[in-house]
């Protein structure tokens, strides 16, 4: 990621004879410290890589069977019956809700993560800026349950009336209407639980990135007479995109794949439930149907279903990672 | 300077871990000491209290009342550890089979008919080499626990029970449950039904109850999900502070749950009179229920539907799943001597505080029966 770290441009360019930039002169000096660290750091990679690709085997191998004897279609049907002889189980349900309230975690968090982080580097009187950075990074460091149990609490009631007050004034829009769940089990609470819980992964990352912004592009900014908001916006925020999209993919994946926090406080829906676009709907992620079931897996049928589900949530997770990495280089190619 | 800092750093660290050391010799002679005397002082107790450690796994429905049975246990016998793991019936069954802990238990017995081409009863046997028994050792009354303000006392039917948790009944004042309790004052507000979202032996008993009970009102098969109407929460603890939240609300959870978080239950009439969540109640359900294993594996089929006064018919049994020879003769003393101190008068008397029942009379002696054939 050169462009997160601030390499300038001039590093890009091929050496002049012809090799790729800074990767050295190729020289090999077989001194022992630079053959174990080499070996090292290959196989560091190696493990990672392999890791990954065994997890997916793994759960491949646990699904197949189970999805072989699914008598309904795994990727559209609402329904969740994983044990008996006619197994019918489909996951749209439970991508709705994992996809819905991941997306509300990110557009409230990331607009709010960014603005912290531009607060911290570039607005904060400067011993402020230390003990509210430590502040944020606290945040991270709660576990997930107290999340949980908080947002159950103490954080639920109060969100209630923010949710009646949408479906009064907004229940004519379908992502608002009026659904039979009570009190704080919706899609949109847990949204805005994990934006909370993902808020110092934003804010973290996208501090490190306006940090370095170049002093040159900054002054050269100021200079040609720029406010400090014009500054930040022509100087900072460019500089920061890509760091900042990173931070949002990071932020995503801990999103998608929360269990514990989502498991407490959401109300599932039972069978049979008309289905509704309504954020304030109950529901399922994947994580949390998993989790909520593990103790009960008595079936290598019923476990696969599950394992199933995992599944998705994996290659889910994979392909939001491809698309940041994509969106990352395309952004590069426009900025430099 | 720095120096002499480092060094008052070092010294306390040091007199702190002297201190501990200390206590931690104290502890280990205290212990030894007790476990010999208690084992020399009550010599014909010598026997009941094998020293080792024992452990179990499965349903998180008992967890409560082995807990306070391994608490007392342990006290009496302090060279012996007993390990429950409440990962839930099917975990605990697996386990079981797979000879990874001693007993299993279980809101269910041990299946006798083939499922997923296994039965469970057969495979059990295989690991023990000898037939496995099921024990029954806790009752949990379920209770349909409710949040209606002014609402202190309520009367339900197997059908009116039924037709609240699928979804046909809506509204508190609704005719049928108006009916059924002439002279309450019943609000117009809707019923916010809530169940478990995670698989339980809970939704099973209950689920079990209202097909039996009320078999036109209630026709899903009865199984660990939850096919009726509501709202998921996960686990007992859930739905219970759901319904402590919120207003109108309705669950069924473990007596235990309704009664931690001061909830109101529903008096049961299975056709002969409303009947009140007791012990006494619940024991006289338990006793009504059939035996439906050969000898000494004492499987119980319950009568949810009884008509008999005064049994209270919506429970879980518990089983304890052991083998009746073990191969490990140390292991089959342990076993035993935990299982009679778990089954005895006292102990189950123990368990009415925590939200369970304790076993009937004639069920108990049954159970001390088998246990003592255990070998």
């Amino acid at each position: 990621m050169a462009s997160v770290t601030g390499v300038s441009v001039a590093d890009e360019l091929p050496g002049p004879d012809g090799r790729a930039p800074l990767a050295g002169d190729g020289a090999r000096t077989g001194r022992l410290g630079d053959r174990l660290f080499g070996g090292a750091a290959v196989g560091a990679g190696l493990v990672v890589i392999g890791l990954v690709t065994l997890i997916g085997l793994f759960l491949l191998w646990k699904a197949i069977p189970a999805l072989a004897g699914n008598e309904a279609n795994f990727l559209t049907s609402r329904e969740w019956r994983v044990s008996g002889d006619h197994p019918r189980f489909g996951i749209v349900e439970m991508l709705w809700t994992t996809v819905a309230a991941s997306s509300i975690a990110l557009v409230i968090s990331v607009p709010v993560g960014v603005a912290v982080a531009l607060f911290i580097t570039h607005y904060s009187p400067r011993w402020l800026a230390r003990p509210a950075a430590n502040l944020v990074d606290l945040l991270a460091a709660v576990p997930s349950i107290v999340y949980g149990l908080w947002g159950l609490r103490t954080f639920g009631p109060t969100f209630v009336p923010v949710q009646e007050w949408l479906t009064a004034h907004l229940g004519w829009f379908p992502l608002f209407s009026t659904t039979s769940i009570s009190g704080s089990g919706t899609i949109l609470f847990i949204g805005v639980v994990l934006a909370i819980m993902v808020l110092p992964i934003v804010t973290a990352l996208s501090r490190e990135v306006f940090a370095q912004t170049p002093v040159a592009h900054v002054e050269g900014a100021l200079a040609l007479g720029a406010t400090k908001w014009e500054m930040i916006r022509t100087a900072v925020l460019p500089f920061g995109r890509p760091g900042v999209i990173s931070a949002s993919m990071l932020a995503l994946g801990r999103a998608l794949g929360e269990t514990i926090a989502v498991t407490i406080i959401v109300s599932a829906l039972s069978q049979g439930t008309p289905w509704t676009w309504s954020l304030l709907n109950g529901g399922e992620t994947f994580a949390s149907r998993i989790a909520n079931n593990a103790a009960e897996f008595d079936s290598p049928q019923k476990t696969g279903a599950f394992i199933a589900a995992g599944l998705v949530l994996f290659v889910l997770t994979f392909v939001v990672n491809a698309i940041a990495r994509i969106v990352i280089e395309r952004r590069k190619a426009f900025t430099e | 300077m720095k120096i002499q800092r480092l060094g008052q750093v070092a010294s306390v660290a040091l007199m702190g871990s002297i201190a501990l050391a200390a206590c931690g010799s104290d502890d280990n002679t205290g212990t030894a000491a007790a476990g010999g005397s208690s084992s020399s002082s009550s010599s014909n107790a010598a026997s009941d209290c094998p020293t080792g450690t024992l452990d179990a796994e499965g349903s998180s429905a008992q967890k409560n009342a082995i807990d306070e049975a391994i608490a007392s246990f342990q006290e009496k016998c302090a060279g012996t550890t007993v390990n429950y793991n409440p990962t839930g019936s099917g975990a605990g069954i697996k386990q079981f089979i797979a000879g990874q802990v001693d007993f299993a238990g279980s809101d269910s017995a041990l299946r006798t008919k083939p499922k997923d081409g296994k039965v469970e009863t057969d495979e059990a046997a295989t690991h023990c080499g000898s037939p496995a028994w099921n024990l029954p050792m806790v009752t949990g009354p379920i209770a349909i626990s409710y949040n209606v303000k002014g609402l202190d006392k309520l009367v339900l039917t197997p059908e009116v029970a039924a037709n609240i948790f699928n979804g046909k009944i809506t509204t508190w004042n609704d005719k049928a449950i108006a009916a059924i309790n002439s002279g309450a004052t019943l609000p117009s507000e809707p019923i916010k039904v809530f169940f478990r979202s995670d698989e339980s032996g809970t939704t099973e008993n209950f689920t079990k109850y209202l097909n039996a009970a009320a078999p036109k009102a209630w026709t899903a098969e009865p199984g660990k999900s939850w096919t009726g109407k509501g709202e998921g929460k996960e686990k007992s603890a859930g739905v219970a502070s759901a319904v402590k939240a919120t207003e109108g609300g309705i669950t069924y959870a473990e007596w235990s749950y309704a009664k931690d978080n001061d909830l109101s239950i529903a008096q049961v009439d299975n056709g002969s009179g409303p009947v009140e969540l007791t012990s006494e109640a619940v024991g006289k359900a338990v006793a009504d229920a059939k035996p439906d294993g050969e000898g000494n594996d004492l499987r119980l089929k319950l009568d949810y539907a009884t008509r008999e006064a005064g049994a209270y018919p919506i429970l879980l049994v518990t089983y304890e799943i052991v083998c009746s020879k073990d191969k490990d003769a140390n292991k089959a003393a342990l076993t035993k001597a935990f299982l009679t101190h778990f089954a005895s008068a006292e102990t189950q008397k123990s368990l009415e505080d925590i939200g369970y029942a304790p076993l009937p009379a004639e069920v108990q002696s049954k159970v001390e029966t088998a246990i003592a054939a255990l070998s």
